[in-house]
């Protein structure tokens, strides 16, 4: 699950990590009012208005329509009312968003952490992340900081540095005081980012962050280390013992059919294909889209409907499918096992006649526990739906009905 | 012979009493599992399906000399229990729950460092060595016994490759679950070593998905040791990268864990690679006539 970056800040600072201070606001007066506190309480002219949304670049990213970009500098009131109208209620496109953008329901109006002072700043990448082969936390740094840090790796992969966290110990202080040497610190601006360092890790854990990255980690001109930037993303698994962090999930971010499906314990991620599929379990799913490609078709979505599969959720499975006007064709995949296939079949049956006129060939394969009569209750039922048992005997019916 | 476990596996049960316990437990007695009884904290000393049950797997391990445990336990409470089985000295601790919290695994892993214990899961269908012990949920009918030994990261799709391997004329010596999480306890390489070692096992089918790097590792591994034929399959070849697909580790984080990415190195290292899962049985005939 993954949170906005203002959300992100709050619950760092409860852990006292250190962030660019900023509120976030729905409206254009809002954020006036937001101005004139920043104003009062750092004496500057200057601050950022940052769009909120689930997807990256957005300081590169543009309003749909306008000339704003989704991060940009507010130096008088005036700014931020132009720059606050022109981001919120638009349409933010970035590199990650792809063509069709974001709507930008938030804005972060924030302080400027780039004022004058006796030494000059710098900004440094750092992010927490877990390294699945070796089992263990791993803290990604580097003195490149403010940039995409792919290509980073890519062009100048020995400015990255790796600290692995034993799992038992947790993370040391020598470690700490290794990253900050390695960021090449020192004096007040050393012990700032050990702390850091220290209490990002601890929120981390707290957190059950599934990932979490700050860019820029900065060193302002008075030496303090803050995050300007926070990218959180938390493991779902964990919500069981986070009621609070469960809350903070923005549907509005997400697609409104995966929504939906959820909220029949489905889980279904949308596509761009032909196909549609409904399959119990998630790799024999992944497995069936693969199929549905070598048949010479393009798969709609992921579905996976679970260990029951009866008319329920088959019924749900098939109204979220048939939104996509591009579905040409439906393929249900169930292996029985537990589940009975003669059940899976009824269900099937009763689920097209609720529906009514179904206009694209269905073709349904199901196999294991009592396939033969599942498939004669499918023949006899009189509905435009073809069976199978085997998979092969799927992928040639998937192939006839895209051809 | 076969691997992991037999008619002579001593298992018990823990979440022995609740609704997933109890159903599946009922199954593994049925298809003549050895199962000798269960673990449910503050219902020891009572019975359940007939079978003994105990407060703790220490005393489980004690009174009938249990060698396997499956957990059916709840995801907050599942690395306990997995904890709790190595540390009473379980040789084989299967967790079939799914959602457990990464950082429990995290130091699960860790705990079970030098530890006699060997995991499988968690997120997972479990272990069945055809017509002698099933410790999973899978369905037990579709594994005839046989001379082929299945890994697969995925429930299912490890059922479609049962019984296409056993329509095809041949059958299953021990199908193994590993699990579809970010952190397992025994890898893709680990299980295919079993099945080398085994003198029962004399072909092996390898499933994998996209996201992370075992079937790679096991790829490399199989290339320098490789005795019998291995048949593999990718699945996720047509998912989006970013997005997860239902198994909490089946994400494509990189040019690396990419389907197409891990069939390439496979195929490079002398595994015969399906690009439909439909192909699985038929390949692992032809390979095992040569």
């Amino acid at each position: 699950m993954n949170l906005h970056e203002y959300q992100a800040k709050e619950l760092l600072k409860k852990y006292n990590v250190p962030t660019q201070e900023g509120v976030a606001v729905e409206s254009v007066m809002a954020a006036e009012e937001a101005y004139r506190n920043i104003k009062n309480e750092t004496g500057s002219n200057f601050a950022v208005i940052k769009a909120q949304i689930h997807a990256g670049g957005r300081g590169k990213g543009k309003i749909e329509g306008k000339d704003q970009r989704g991060v940009a500098v507010a130096k008088s009131l005036e700014d931020v009312t132009n720059i606050a109208k022109n981001i919120l209620g638009g349409t933010l496109v970035t590199i990650q968003t792809g063509p069709t953008g974001k709507k930008v329901n938030k804005i972060l109006v924030a302080q400027d952490v780039y004022y004058p002072g006796p030494n000059p700043t710098k900004e440094f990448y750092l992010s927490i992340l877990l390294d699945r082969a070796k089992g263990q936390n791993v803290i990604m740094y580097s003195t490149e900081g403010g940039m995409d840090i792919e290509e980073v790796a890519h062009k100048t992969p020995e400015k990255i540095f790796k600290e692995w966290v034993h799992p038992g110990g947790g993370l040391q202080g020598f470690q700490a005081r290794k990253i900050a040497f390695n960021l090449g610190l020192s004096g007040e601006a050393f012990k700032s980012c050990v702390k850091f360092v220290t209490n990002l890790y601890n929120a981390y854990v707290g957190l059950d962050c599934s990932m979490l990255e700050i860019n820029p980690l900065f060193k302002t001109s008075d030496d303090k280390i803050i995050a300007v930037d926070c990218k959180m993303g938390l493991d779902e698994n964990a919500l069981i013992r986070h009621a609070d962090l469960a809350q903070l999930r923005d549907v509005t971010e997400e697609d409104p059919t995966e929504v939906e499906a959820g909220q029949y314990n489905l889980n279904f991620v949308k596509l761009d294909g032909n196909v549609g599929c409904m399959v119990n379990g998630a790799g024999l799913a992944m497995a069936t889209m693969d199929m549905i490609k070598l048949s010479g078709g393009e798969p709609a979505n992921f579905l996976d409907v679970g260990g029951t599969a009866n008319a329920q959720t088959v019924e749900a499975g098939f109204r979220i499918i048939l939104k996509d006007p591009n579905v040409k064709a439906i393929l249900i995949n169930i292996f029985g096992g537990i589940v009975r296939c003669d059940r899976v079949a009824a269900g099937v049956i009763e689920a097209y006649n609720k529906l009514g006129d179904i206009n694209i060939p269905i073709i349904v394969r199901l196999q294991g526990t009592n396939a033969a009569e599942a498939k004669k209750l499918i023949d006899e039922s009189g509905l435009k739906v073809q069976s199978a048992i085997l998979l092969s005997e799927a992928a040639d019916l998937v192939k006839k009905a895209v051809a | 012979m076969s691997v992991l476990v037999n008619k002579n596996s001593k298992i018990i049960v823990q979440g022995f009493t609740g609704t997933e316990g109890t159903f599946h437990a009922t199954q593994m007695i049925e298809y003549g599992t050895n199962v000798v009884g269960g673990v449910t904290p503050g219902k020891g000393g009572g019975t359940h399906l007939d079978k003994p049950i105990f407060n703790t797997v220490a005393e489980a391990v004690k009174q009938t000399g249990a060698d396997v445990s499956i957990i059916f336990v709840p995801p907050a409470f599942a690395a306990d229990a997995i904890m709790e089985a190595a540390e009473a000295g379980i040789a084989l601790v299967v967790c079939i729950t799914e959602g457990i919290p990464v950082q429990d695994m995290v130091k699960v892993k860790n705990y079970l460092l030098g530890k006699n214990t060997r995991l499988i899961g968690p997120n997972c269908p479990g272990v069945i060595t055809a017509e002698e012990a099933k410790v999973g949920i899978m369905p037990g009918f579709i594994f005839k016994k046989g001379k082929i030994g299945i890994v697969s990261k995925s429930g299912t799709l490890t059922y479609e490759a049962a019984d296409q391997v056993v329509k095809a004329g041949m059958g299953i010596s021990t199908a193994i679950g590993i699990g579809g999480d970010p952190i397992i306890g025994t890898t893709t390489k680990e299980a295919v070593e079993l099945f080398m070692n085994d003198p029962e096992t004399e072909g092996i089918v390898m499933i994998g998905e996209i996201g992370g790097g075992m079937e790679a590792e096991a790829a490399k591994w199989i290339k320098e040791n490789s005795k019998k034929p291995v048949v593999g399959f990718i699945a996720g070849q047509t998912a989006p990268p970013g997005r997860r697909m239902g198994h909490a580790g089946a994400i494509i984080g990189g040019a690396d864990d990419t389907a197409a990415a891990k069939m390439k190195i496979m195929e490079e290292c002398g595994i015969k690679v399906v690009a439909s899962p439909a192909d699985i049985g038929k390949t692992m005939a032809e390979a095992l006539k040569k």
